[in-house]
């Protein structure tokens, strides 16, 4: 190992002048990064690992200053560097991506252009060749067809392909270290693994340092040499990858690591060792023989291509793509079923037409024995059948209304549809729920703004189950959620599953959570199933070529061969198509 | 009970909330509101107070002015600012600082009369075409973008010539030309929130389209209007005074502030300021004062346009 | 789809607006309260001349039928006769509408040339002196109640400190008008080599043209701020930061480039401001534009006269938006895409 570390942060401290006072982002961090290594910042959000990089690269919003502490790049002192130094520096010898590569590119400015002012700007290019040179990172981050994509705005690529141009942009020049803050957040698994062993690749070819901040222990874990692990603004433990996952010694670490999603744990064990509760995973209720309480056949749904005026004078038609394509299966009584896919792959268009929110094109859907797709979609509001089944939203912050307290939002079912003169007032009925999904009752009369994301995922489940459903529709309802928090919500459903005998559809594009939660398995790709089987069964022999990639690309923290970069050709191809 | 890492985190309260929460004292709670809104600014202080000060002349304006606004004195005719006439004598011997404050009611009228009713009418159409989109919106987008077409205050001129010359076509004309502003913001953030998750949540529960408008969607379209309703104000006093100034809507000898400076224009070339300068200064700070306040209330609703 | 194509779609989709204006001022011609005809005749009418003119503008037919004479007269360019210069609207119009636009326009550009960059400073120290002082000068100006500032300004310039020529018009009486080329007498009197006759049609044009600009600046000053603020405090200039571009690159090709659709958006609406405020300025600085024509046609009861001035006005305004549309449509990459 070199004497001198590339990047090397000692006692950092971040603080932020905020309306209400002076906030510590960062304290007491201190950590070296090799020429070559690839060193991972994991945390939950708030633990101040973007703060650090940010710092790092000195591109801290105005009101954020490093209080104390040092930032040593390359034997030269950031501290003191004056902002023409530092810009120098960085695109040159320190690069960095981010999370949403979408919004990180100049939505007027073609992509090619945007490559070339870094070239100019370090003159590593000329007037004459940086259009080559541009088209020849575009080519190097397998972008297909480079000299074309070379004239398309941002708004033109997918988000797997602006995230290849951010790359391109920030490895155009050359740099030592590449920091990349949350780079895959936002981007399904495929796309992730495909961008990852990108960067990876492009990384070991040249000697490149590189910084991953991201909340995905996996996604560490696969990518880097070592990890810091921070919480709160501090760091609480250094080790190298395989180390800190055998044998984690601080307590938050170990918290961490048992709360991810992982083959070889269940659903207890994701919780934290010595909880009461933790006890054994309840049992569900057996499945009954009787008819299923769903029964889906040749639902299909195409959405009318919306054309502006010039259009429709020119008659231009094109034919749209169905986006759920006659589609079938059954849902029994109390069983879990998962329906898994990427994005697009028309998952939550089936769960919107079976909530009766979006009218099908064609198809039965029979709930309980009653076909209720022809019951319009305005009248449905009124159908007895509409309390028996709910939904829980993914993302609970806009699934609350911002003017109601949590009290009203749950009590909204209850005085809509609710069975009158059962005795009990609509308040104890909201108290009694929310002790059911463990929520404090001093909470309920805040608004959704004063909730943490846990506790507002709280406030929706016990919107979803005030009526007492049969079936819960349960729409990636923690994918929004730090990991612990994940677990801790997994746990309850599980709970509330076994207790009142709800039958799930649990809409999810991670796997290793649809294992922990789900019977059976539905995976679907572009409108139509491709998979259909027992969960344990579709995870360890997965039929389907496309599910087998699905579950290859879920970055975990057990060993796992080939290495990435070691990937058969043909599927790097394939890959990189994506 | 299961430890849940987020419940240790408290976020803190935005708003003073009243002990007990669940009582809902109405008055309580938007004075609360008014005093969290001024601590924000001095600036916004200052304009709650100038408003306070307007409104409060306008109730009270006749009852408290030294002179009839009407009579005539020829006597004291073109007598500058003094003592006893503090901004001086028109042509006929009026008391011009009587004559300004007791315009305060007709020109605040105009503009809240007017103010209101594009208010209502707006939100309705607004909440209408942005909830059902479809043909609903593409009747009253083309009704709007009809109104657009029109330069506003031109517009104004066509209404009021061609429905007569009267105070109330004045409220009606400023109503009408407001009205698309009122029915844009409110239709833009309906159909933002019209596929949302607290909406289908509130499908889901059983609530009608009519309930989800009035309940659950309008309440949260409410902090921009109270913005444009505050920015509103101004230009409709604007609008009123300028369409007096060119001789429509209100007559003398009545007061008001557009007409008193249409009067006293003709004096200006002769020296005698007085006559328009103290009727036009005080419309420029009665706007002057619900722009403050409008931005005041922008930057509270929408932080990120200040930092 | 082209861009070219997207432009010819935006001047299709404006048929519909210029048809409904048509519609309305049809309807305020035909809204008038009592009898239209005693309006159209004037304050001076005789029983037999406003039947004539009932007559002669179709008002014993049904609405549907006087619609479609209106469209022919219209299509024919006829928008009545004026009572009160008793030439056609048309050509009073025509005559007039070049001293409006002159006044419009150069009001406009001093407007761009100072709001533009004051809301970039602003937005470069949010909260800094500047932002401030922009702030505060913003909300003041949008305050103005053009018609008294006019007033002001010629107290001051004109009544005390003599420095501005007298409010009558375009020309001192002292210059002749130079040959009409544009219409616009700055431009025409630089055709004709005629330096003179530029700086005294500039000195009259100076006070009417700030008195509007400090009304439109306000607008275009808040809207450029704000969407500087905005484009500065996103994402891709994060990226182009940690790029290590220049500031100035940053600054303007990458943030201001993005913060300037939206105010050539708000143009739209600064446009309507201008021309409304327009009519207010002319009143006060006498000056001969179609304003100052309306008003005059009001005070006489002139109603041919005024809805063929708001006719022209709308027509006007809707040719500026479309203009402002295609451009947009132009600048921004991302239109083609959505439509």
């Amino acid at each position: 190992m070199n004497d001198i570390p590339l990047l090397q942060i000692d006692d950092l401290a971040v603080t932020f002048e905020t309306r209400g006072g002076t906030v510590e982002a960062v304290r007491d961090v201190s950590f070296r990064l090799q020429k070559g290594e690839a060193l991972g910042i994991v945390g939950e959000s708030g633990s101040g690992k973007s703060v650090t990089s940010y710092a790092a690269m000195k591109i801290l919003d105005r009101n954020g200053t490093v209080a104390s502490g040092s930032i040593t790049f390359g034997g030269m002192d950031l501290g003191t560097a004056s902002e023409a130094a530092m810009s120098d520096l960085r695109g040159r010898e320190m690069s960095m991506i981010f999370q949403d590569p979408r919004s990180a590119l100049n939505p007027i400015r073609t992509v090619g252009r945007q490559i070339e002012d870094v070239l100019l700007r370090h003159s590593q290019a000329t007037r004459h060749d940086v259009r080559a040179k541009a088209v020849e990172m575009l080519r190097k981050v397998r972008i297909a067809r480079p000299e074309e994509r070379y004239h398309a705005y941002p708004f033109e690529l997918s988000g797997g392909m602006c995230q290849r141009v951010v790359i391109a942009i920030a490895l155009a020049c050359d740099p030592q270290l590449l920091i990349a803050d949350e780079p895959t957040t936002g981007l399904d698994v495929t796309t992730q693994k495909a961008v990852m062993d990108l960067a990876d690749e492009l990384r070991r070819q040249s000697n490149l340092s590189m910084l991953l901040i991201t909340h995905d222990l996996g996604l560490a874990a696969t990518y880097c040499d070592r990890i810091v692990v921070m919480e709160k603004g501090r760091i609480v433990e250094t080790a190298p990858a395989r180390s800190l996952f055998d044998d984690p010694q601080h307590p938050y670490t170990r918290r961490l690591i048992a709360a991810m999603p992982r083959r070889t744990a269940g659903l207890r064990d994701l919780l934290p060792t010595g909880d009461a509760e933790r006890g054994t995973a309840p049992a569900a209720w057996p499945a009954t023989a009787a008819r299923p309480l769903l029964e889906i056949s040749g639902l299909t749904k195409t959405f009318a291509k919306k054309r502006g005026l010039p259009g429709r004078l020119l008659g231009k038609a094109e034919p749209p793509a169905p986006a759920v394509d006659d589609i079938s299966f059954t849902l029994d009584r109390g069983e879990s079923l998962g329906l898994v896919g990427e994005s697009g792959c028309g998952k939550s268009t089936t769960s919107s037409m079976i909530m009766r929110l979006l009218d099908p094109t064609a198809g039965e859907i029979v709930f309980d024995g009653e076909r209720i797709d022809q019951i319009p979609r305005a009248s449905f509001a009124r159908s007895p059948l509409r309390a028996r089944m709910q939904m829980v939203f993914q993302d609970h912050t806009a699934s609350l209304n911002p003017r109601f307290t949590a009290r009203r939002s749950i009590a909204d079912p209850i005085l809509r549809l609710g069975r009158r003169g059962d005795g009990r007032s609509v308040d104890d009925r909201v108290a009694e729920l929310a002790d059911r999904v463990s929520l404090p009752q001093a909470l309920l009369d805040r608004f959704p703004h004063q909730l943490s994301g846990g506790q507002k995922a709280r406030v929706g489940i016990a919107r979803a189950i005030a009526l007492s459903p049969d079936l819960l529709i349960l729409d990636e309802p923690t994918a929004a959620l730090d990991v612990s928090v994940q677990a801790v919500v997994l746990n309850l459903l599980a709970d509330l599953r076994a207790e009142m005998g709800l039958s799930y559809l649990f809409i999810s594009h991670d796997l290793e959570v649809v294992r922990l939660l789900c019977d059976r398995v539905i995976v679907m790709r572009g409108g139509v199933i491709v998979e259909e089987g027992a969960t344990t069964e579709v995870l360890t022999d997965p039929k389907d070529a496309y599910t087998r990639e699905l579950i290859d690309a879920i970055p975990t923290i057990e060993p796992r061969d080939p290495r990435p970069g070691a990937a058969p050709a043909a599927a790097a191809a394939a890959l990189a198509a994506r | 009970m299961r430890p849940d890492p987020t419940m240790s985190k408290t976020v803190p309260n935005a708003l003073p909330r009243s002990p007990g929460g669940r009582l809902k004292g109405a008055i309580g709670d938007r004075l609360r509101l008014a005093a969290y809104i001024a601590r924000g600014s001095t600036t916004t202080m200052l304009a709650m107070a100038m408003a306070a000060v307007f409104v409060l002349a306008a109730i009270l304006g006749p009852a408290i002015v030294p002179y009839d606004p009407l009579a005539s004195n020829p006597q004291a005719a073109l007598q500058p600012p003094s003592f006893d006439f503090w901004f001086g004598t028109d042509n006929l011997g009026r008391d011009v600082f009587s004559r300004v404050v007791v315009a305060t009611r007709l020109d605040l009228g105009i503009a809240f009369g007017a103010v209101a009713l594009s208010f209502v009418a707006g939100s309705l159409i607004g909440s209408l075409s942005g909830y059902f989109g479809g043909w609903v919106d593409a009747v009253f987008g083309r009704l709007i973008d009809v109104i657009m077409a029109f330069p506003l205050f031109v517009l104004a001129m066509g209404i009021v010539a061609a429905a007569g010359n009267t105070v109330e076509n004045i409220v009606y004309a400023t109503a009408i030309i407001n009205l698309p502003f009122y029915a844009r913001i409110v239709r833009s953030e309906i159909a933002v929130r019209r596929e949302s998750g607290f909406v289908q949540a509130a499908r889901l529960s059983g609530n009608g389209d009519l309930r989800i408008m009035a309940v659950h969607l309008f309440p949260n379209v409410l902090p921009p209007l109270m913005v444009q309703i505050s920015l509103n104000l101004g230009w409709a006093m604007l609008n009123a005074a300028g369409l007096s100034f060119i001789g429509l809507g209100v007559r003398p000898p009545t007061p008001e502030w557009g007409i008193m400076v249409a009067e006293g224009s003709n004096f200006i070339i002769s020296g005698e300021w007085w006559l328009a300068l103290f009727p036009g200064a005080t419309l420029m700070l009665a706007v002057f004062t619900f722009n403050l306040l409008g931005d005041g209330l922008r930057d509270l609703v929408d932080p990120r346009q200040r930092t | 789809m082209g861009r070219l194509s997207l432009a010819a779609g935006r001047i299709a989709l404006s048929l519909p607006t210029i048809f409904g204006v048509i519609v309305i001022s049809f309807l305020l011609t035909r809204a008038l309260p009592g009898d239209p005809a005693a309006y159209f005749a004037g304050p001076t009418a005789t029983p037999e001349s406003i039947s004539e003119i009932r007559r002669s503008l179709g008002l014993d037919r049904s609405l549907p039928v006087q619609f479609v004479g209106y469209l022919q007269d219209l299509a024919a360019g006829d928008l009545g006769r004026s009572i009160s210069t008793g030439q056609s609207v048309l050509s009073d119009l025509l005559t007039r509408l070049p001293a409006s636009l002159e006044l419009t326009f150069l009001a406009l550009f001093m407007s761009l040339v100072v709001a533009i960059p004051a809301g970039i400073l602003a937005a470069t120290r949010p909260d800094g002196i500047i932002d401030q002082a922009t702030r505060f000068l913003v909300t003041a100006g949008v305050s103005l109640p053009t018609f008294f500032t006019g007033l002001l300004l010629l107290f001051i310039f004109y009544f005390k400190l003599g420095w501005a020529p007298s409010p009558l018009g375009r020309l001192d009486i002292l210059y002749l008008p130079p040959p009409a080329v544009t219409g616009f007498y700055l431009v025409d009197s630089l055709i004709a080599g005629d330096i003179e006759t530029f700086r005294a049609s500039l000195a009259q044009l100076l006070l009417p043209s700030i008195t509007l600009a400090l009304f439109t600046m306000a607008p275009i000053a808040r809207m450029t701020r704000a969407s500087m603020i905005a484009a500065l405090g996103s994402e891709y200039i994060r990226t182009a930061r940690a790029a290590g571009l220049s500031r100035r690159t940053v600054l303007f090709v990458y943030a201001l480039r993005n913060a300037l659709l939206p105010v050539v958006t708000t143009l739209g609406m600064v446009f309507s401001f201008a021309l409304g405020a327009n009519v207010l300025v002319e009143k006060v600085f006498a000056w001969p534009g179609i304003g100052s024509y309306a008003v005059d046609a009001l005070i006489s009861s002139d109603y041919a006269a005024v809805q063929g001035f708001v006719l022209t006005m709308a027509l006007l305004f809707v040719t500026l938006n479309l203009v402002i549309d295609i451009l947009y449509t132009l600048l921004d990459p991302r239109i083609a895409h959505e439509t």
